[in-house]
């Protein structure tokens, strides 16, 4: 049903977007031959009908072929996609991997060195715009030191600096939420029963606190890894990263409006496959939301 | 305001902050000490803290053409600062009415607008946005527009929530029956009491606002080129990120500091209206 709303909205304005015979036909070509090439493409006829066409080959994988490169769309879409999803699935699990540890350190040692640390680190990630650090890191990383490569793909060199830069903002956020959890969680009511009965202070972290702190957390977790498909479309174009993002941009320069319009789709249907399986994932971890 | 601001230090340094940012860019001509779109071809390039032969220093060097870079980020702050203002009062309003009608009328209201919020929310944003403007051309309004179209989702979801719990108050239950229409019932009983936490959610998504802007204006698909923006300074240091660090460094740290000062005084705007959350 989102989908459906999701794809008509972009066949709409893309629509919008111009005639793409003027762009095809060559600059001589006659006006005979213009009307032909627009029926060839199923131009001519009704807007809807067109639409209805277009979801029917889609739900097969047929996204039509690029105007400009005279490929079929859905191969660019699986040349470039699996770029795009290594990229955001690295930064992903490392952004996770490092804000829920550093995010509970923190909160346990409140104002200590630790929480100054990771605190104003992830303030950074949250505050600057995630590709200048990326432009930042390139700076002092390639220019200057050159150590790594400044820009595009192929070696776990070429990797670095853009998962590193992808990872930040999401750090940034997470971390912040892990902490104000962990830290609110810490000081209920339970946990001062858990420890007033003698626990290990393990047991009380372990199960009782951690559980409960985290558990809010995978919406977000969520939200982030949409957010991370959205921003690899900024930082492929500063690294030349060959992945959907930076195609994406390209066929906007070039007005290839089926491009843009796969990948817009193709994005759009994994962010409703996220929502869906965090929706899911909460009701099997959390049975308040199955029974509620 | 002011004793809340004297205990909380963070939201006085955020305040600070935004009361700095707004200054620099209301007097932009006092501040800036040169034309920001002079061209000085012979200076161009030119690093942080080099002298000018007609007296003064660039202080933090020239772009390619040879543009003061402080002058230049003192007159873009206006334009981040005002298209991020604009984008949070249009997103704001719109979303809000949205909410309150979908709140108080339910029904079909309530089922197309909940319907959109969900097709909004199927999209990366950025990923929209980029395609808006692809479409549309870029250009200050339309940067506006979509950036309110960004944001309305979170006020209308707040609104809608306030107002389903409000609706049935017993001073509202009385306006109506002393004969209040809707609209007045709206605008006057029920939309101030949802003013809290739409101030709080204003002050993130203005954050948020000034970064995309800046990255659309990055990827050239946001403001006008020629105007001096954050995002299109930022965008004019790519080429030159070997030779010329500085050009592209100094925009970033603007809005860094701006988005900093923002979020500080945002987070105590919202312990202050929600002391539940305070700790």
């Amino acid at each position: 049903m989102v989908l459906l709303g999701t794809s008509f909205f972009t066949f709409i304005v893309g629509h919008m977007t111009g005639d793409p015979v003027q762009l095809i036909a060559r600059e001589n070509a006659t006006h005979a031959q213009k009307e032909a090439l627009r029926h060839d493409l199923g131009l001519d006829r009704p807007v809807l009908e067109q639409y209805v066409l277009y979801v029917g080959h889609a739900l097969e994988g047929d996204f039509g072929t690029s105007y400009r490169q005279r490929v079929s769309v859905g191969r660019l879409i699986v040349l470039r996609l699996p770029n795009t999803l290594e990229l955001a699935g690295i930064s992903f699990a490392l952004a996770m991997l490092l804000s829920f540890p550093l995010g509970t350190l923190a909160a346990l040692r409140r104002n200590g060195p630790i929480d100054i640390i990771v605190t104003g680190i992830s303030m950074i990630g949250q505050v600057v715009p995630g590709f200048w650090l990326g432009l930042v890191l390139v700076i002092l990383f390639a220019v200057k030191w050159q150590l790594l490569p400044v820009s595009g793909s192929g070696t776990l060199a070429h990797l670095i600096l853009p998962a590193v830069t992808l990872t930040l903002p999401t750090f940034g956020r997470m971390t912040r939420l892990v902490r104000t959890g962990m830290i609110e969680v810490l000081g209920a009511d339970y946990i001062r029963t858990a420890r007033a009965k003698g626990l290990h202070e393990r047991t009380v972290l372990g199960i009782h606190a951690v559980r409960n702190a985290l558990i809010p957390l995978i919406t977000q977790a969520g939200l982030e890894l949409g957010d991370m498909v959205g921003g690899a479309f900024i930082i492929e174009t500063v690294f030349a990263w060959p992945g959907l993002g930076r195609m994406a941009i390209t066929a906007v320069e070039q007005r290839d409006f089926l491009v843009v319009q796969a990948c817009v789709l193709v994005t759009a249907t994994g962010f409703v496959l996220i929502n869906l399986i965090v929706d899911m994932l909460y009701a099997w971890i959390d049975p308040r939301v199955r029974h509620g | 305001m002011l004793r809340f601001l004297a205990r909380s230090p963070q939201g006085l340094i955020g305040g600070l902050i935004v009361l700095t940012a707004a200054l620099v860019a209301l007097g932009a001509p006092l501040w800036a000490p040169f034309d920001p779109f002079a061209v000085d071809l012979p200076a161009r390039l030119q690093p942080p803290l080099s002298a000018v032969a007609s007296g003064g220093y660039h202080l933090l060097g020239t772009d390619a053409v040879g543009r003061d870079i402080l002058s230049r980020l003192i007159y873009g702050s206006r334009v981040s600062l005002s298209v991020g203002l604009a984008a949070v009062f249009v997103g704001a309003a719109f979303g809000s009415l949205i909410g309150c009608l979908s709140g108080y009328f339910g029904g079909l209201v309530e089922l197309v607008s909940s319907w959109l919020i969900d097709v909004q929310l199927s999209f990366p944003f950025l990923l929209l946005a980029i395609f808006l403007l692809a479409t549309f051309g870029g250009g200050t309004l339309i940067i506006v527009a979509i950036l309110a179209l960004g944001t309305w989702v979170n006020y209308a979801r707040i609104v809608r929530g306030q107002v389903l719990s409000i609706k049935h108050q017993d001073y509202i239950e009385a306006a109506h029956a002393a004969g209040v229409g809707p609209l007045r019932l709206i605008l006057v009983h029920i939309l101030p009491n949802t003013l809290s936490p739409v101030i709080v959610v204003a002050g993130f998504s203005m954050a948020q606002a000034i970064l995309t802007e800046a990255g659309l204006s990055f990827l050239g698909v946001g403001i006008d080129p020629t105007i001096p923006s954050w995002g299109t300074m930022l965008n004019d240091g790519r080429d030159y990120l070997q030779s010329a660090w500085w050009i592209s460094t100094f925009p970033g740290i603007a809005i860094g500091i701006t988005v900093l000062g923002i979020s500080l005084l945002g987070d105590s705007l919202r312990d202050l209206l929600d002391p539940r959350g305070a700790r």
